[in-house]
């Protein structure tokens, strides 16, 4: 049972179509989109297709349009019935995979746009994280300060396979502006698709790929703690967005083994970098790679050694568990408080102020 | 607790190390810089020959690209999996507080001193006119 005013750290609103976002383009991108015709297209990623069943529960598919895409019926199965104090928009869109560095800006700043005016303008639990041109880090600074005035943005959304690993110094610009504003750096599952899912090369089917995207959230985060971005944004939060969770304690202990034998190659990694995860990753608890039942979970959060690590997500619209199951059953009130309510406030300062507000 | 004679001072000079043998335990008996060390020969991960490991630096670097060498050749790095251990207090580099190498106390004494007793020097013959490092087992 999920109790009322719970933070859900993972919804999916969908673009409709590039056609929408036409309006909150600027003028000159407007233009662009039309003489190209790319209004016509809609830039789903193949990470997510709209038809695949796991990324859209059929009782959440909305009569016309991508799942995801309409705000009275995200009301109608989640926001209203759920009742969370906020909810986190995390959209994932082809804009953020283009070649093209200003027009992957350009759409980033359209989405921006259109969430704020058709999302969180029109219901005040709705929050969101900022998307950006992952390949171009000074843009993406530039438009997360353009949007950092809004405190409505909560996090800055990045996909966890890019042209680059994502701890590298090429991308600390991006991290430089999110801890400057208070704002955690979401890692959602998925890749930008300059490198195969699988570092064994392309996989034939969508079964690989899909399962695949557990390797590329601990690539993230093997290259964040070895740049030592943790020690260079000593305020930096890292969210972990439907990674699956279960691999963490694995790759955690695989990591520390491995550190106490060749540490000198990073010695700005000076603490057990387990002991690092464990205060600076979060991970939404929607899909959850283990049985849905309490002794699962607990066993995992004894692995992890921590109870301030989950996040409560529903993942709407994917398809991870049927009604309100977004949680297993019989988890002790004082654990299902934690991660539906305190990790959540802890993890994101802008909500914590407004609520103390 | 005794004890025991292991070398002469001379024996062991700024940067050497020797590896004896006392009350059936192997110690590594360092010298850095003029202060004798002693710390055991296993290590306290799986059990390899520790002192016979390279003596090694500090390697530091408070944030990403800002390298330090502090503490030069005061580290002793195990031969098996590298972890490596202050030779001073026997504390690991990763996990200072939790894994550490056994030391113990060394000390240097002038061979009149040691004729007077009670000392074991089994192995190290003693005369007077050296000075001698005497590891407390
Ligand atoms: S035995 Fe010394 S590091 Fe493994």
């Amino acid at each position: 049972m999920i109790p009322a005013g719970a933070i859900d750290c993972d919804i999916h609103p969908a673009v409709p179509s590039v056609r929408d976002l036409l309006p909150h383009l600027e003028p000159y991108w407007r233009e662009h989109v039309q003489r190209r015709g790319l209004e016509r297209d809609n830039f789903e990623t193949s990470a997510y297709p709209p038809g695949a069943p796991i990324n859209a529960r059929p009782d959440w598919k909305p009569p016309a349009g991508p799942p995801g895409g309409s705000l009275p019926a995200m009301q109608a199965h989640i926001l209203d019935p759920l009742r969370p104090a906020f909810a986190i928009c995390n959209v994932i869109h082809g804009a953020q995979m283009m070649m093209s560095e200003d027009l992957s800006l350009a759409l980033c700043r359209g989405i921006n746009n259109w969430l704020a005016a058709e999302w969180l303008d029109r219901d005040d639990r709705l929050r969101a994280s900022i998307v950006v041109p992952p390949h171009s880090p000074d843009l993406a600074a530039e438009e997360i300060e353009r949007l950092a005035g809004d405190r409505r943005f909560v996090q800055v959304l990045l996909l966890a396979m890019a042209e680059i690993p994502l701890g590298r110094r090429m991308m600390w610009p991006v991290y430089r502006a999110a801890e400057r504003h208070g704002l955690p750096i979401g890692i959602h599952a998925g890749s930008t698709y300059r490198h195969p899912l699988s570092a064994g090369g392309w996989g034939s089917t969508y079964l690989e790929d899909y399962v695949s995207f557990a390797q590329g959230h601990a690539a993230a985060l093997n290259s964040l703690l070895a740049e030592g971005v943790f020690q260079k944004f000593p305020d930096l939060r890292v969210v972990l967005i439907e990674s699956g969770v279960t691999w963490l304690p694995a790759s955690m202990w695989r990591f520390n083994k491995t550190w106490r034998g060749v540490r000198a190659e990073v010695p700005w990694l000076n603490r057990l970098p387990a002991d690092i995860v464990r205060e600076r990753v979060r991970l939404t608890a929607q899909p959850f790679d283990a049985p849905p039942d309490t002794a699962s979970l607990t066993t995992i959060l004894e692995q992890l050694g921590s109870e301030d690590m989950l996040l409560f997500a529903t993942d709407y619209p994917h398809w991870h568990y049927e009604g309100e199951a977004a949680l297993p059953a019989g988890l002790p009130a004082d654990l299902v408080r934690r991660i539906t309510l305190d990790n959540p406030l802890a993890t994101y300062p802008r909500l914590q102020q407004e609520t103390a507000r | 607790m005794a004890k025991h004679v292991v070398a002469t001072v001379a024996e062991i000079p700024p940067g050497g190390r020797k590896i004896v043998t006392v009350r059936g335990r192997e110690i590594g008996v360092f010298n850095l810089g003029g202060a004798f060390h002693a710390l055991i020969n296993r290590c306290p991960h799986q059990g390899a020959a520790l002192c016979t490991g390279a003596i090694v630096s500090r390697l530091e670097a408070p944030v990403p690209g800002e390298y330090r060498l502090t503490r030069p050749d005061t580290m002793i790095r195990c031969p098996w999996h590298c972890w490596e251990f202050d030779i001073a207090t026997g504390q690991s580099w990763c996990e200072p507080d939790d894994v550490k190498a056994r030391t113990y106390n060394v000390s240097v004494e002038p061979g009149e001193a040691l004729a007077k007793g009670p000392f074991t020097a089994e192995t190290v013959p003693v005369s007077v006119e050296q000075d001698y490092v005497v590891v407390e087992v």
